[in-house]
């Protein structure tokens, strides 16, 4: 170790000292907007062009968050899944892609022990991985089967997307964008949809994309019986 | 702590493999200031990035990665397993275990661990 002389010893005492006592006054530096209590974030899904594409927004969910599979169909994670739903009396069938719903009262951040889930002041609803112990309480909860439990140790994740063994994890609507380009983030998933079946838009906005389709062409929440609000809308649902 | 801090001090005294950051780069804080807080200062950030959104801090664990975790002499890059990972030539010498790497990734983004 390099010997330290008698004024750079206190300096850099001071110096350890001040982060010590004051590293909230320290990280007042960080001058970043972040997640802001005006928007509303949320998609839109038109299911109609859902039946017979292949499955794109899926696969650019996963590679965006570097979900792999295990070739266990039984505990692997889905961000987004396909369900396909028919009508017993008609036999009509459709698809359509389901995420996590980003709920306005969220049933997995109202039974999380440790308050892991989350949501922000934006409306996105996430995990804190820090502080989740894998219950999994919250994959009971949610209505919507959204969330997944990670059965796998996994290594080289992708930066923007943090996730490991022992945590629950679900969509959290490319929040990495958001927090870069705002309003103008677009996310994995609508990028990828060829029929540009997904919008992702501020809700609160009334002169954004998603309020103005919303306006003139309304929408439906699945399970809107439960009062939860969630931020994803789709149309086309009509069996 | 003060324990485990004054032997991290005296890792690179004893410990015969300390791997260099990237080339031309400077750390954001001074070494000893690192040495003795560098867990506060991710851990401070980390809810700043995660609950409030802000994203452009200077003590965020990637840039860390981006920096340290520099390739070994085998052309390759340590990943967490390593004893010739950054953070592990200190961890494993004062035996803290480090569990960030369960979930973060440990080597620099865009980059691929050579087999």
């Amino acid at each position: 170790m390099n010997k330290l002389n008698r004024r750079e010893f206190i300096k850099k005492t001071t110096n350890t000292a001040a982060i010590s006592i004051l590293p909230g006054v320290f990280l007042q530096t960080v001058n970043a907007k972040g997640a802001d209590v005006k928007n509303r974030w949320g998609m839109l899904i038109d299911t109609r062009g859902c039946g017979d594409c292949k499955n794109e927004c899926i696969t650019a969910c996963h590679s965006e968050h570097a979900v792999k599979s295990f070739d266990r169909p039984q505990t692997d994670s889905q961000w987004i899944r396909k369900v396909t739903v028919k009508n017993r009396k008609t036999s009509h069938t459709m698809a359509l892609p389901i995420m996590c719903q980003h709920c306005e009262k969220p049933a997995c951040v109202d039974v999380c022990p440790t308050g892991a889930s989350f949501k922000r002041v934006d409306g996105i609803v996430l995990v804190d991985r820090h502080i989740c112990i894998g219950c999994r309480y919250c994959m009971m909860a949610c209505p919507y089967k959204a969330r997944n439990f990670v059965h796998e140790n996994l290594s080289e994740q992708n930066t923007i997307s943090p996730r490991g063994k022992g945590t629950v994890e679900a969509c959290t609507m490319c929040v990495h964008r958001i927090d870069k380009d705002g309003a103008k983030a677009k996310t994995a998933c609508q990028q990828a949809c060829p029929k540009n079946s997904i919008i992702f838009g501020d809700l609160n906005d009334k002169n954004s994309g998603i309020s103005k389709k919303l306006k003139a062409m309304g929408a439906r929440q699945i399970r809107a019986d439960l009062n939860l609000n969630p931020a994803v809308l789709y149309q086309g649902l009509d069996l | 702590m003060s324990f485990f801090v004054s032997f991290a001090i005296h890792a690179d005294d004893n410990n015969s493999y300390l791997p260099k950051a990237k080339a031309g780069t400077k750390c954001v804080e001074d070494r000893q200031i690192m040495r003795t807080n560098h867990m506060d200062l991710i851990l401070h950030q980390r809810d700043k990035t995660m609950r409030d959104g802000k994203r452009d801090g200077r003590h965020s664990l990637k840039e860390c990665i981006n920096c340290h975790v520099t390739k070994n002499d085998k052309n390759e890059y340590p990943n967490i397993d390593s004893s010739q990972h950054f953070c592990n030539s200190c961890h494993t010498y004062v035996a803290v275990k480090t569990d960030c790497f369960s979930c973060h990734r440990s080597i620099p983004e865009n980059k691929q661990v050579k087999k």
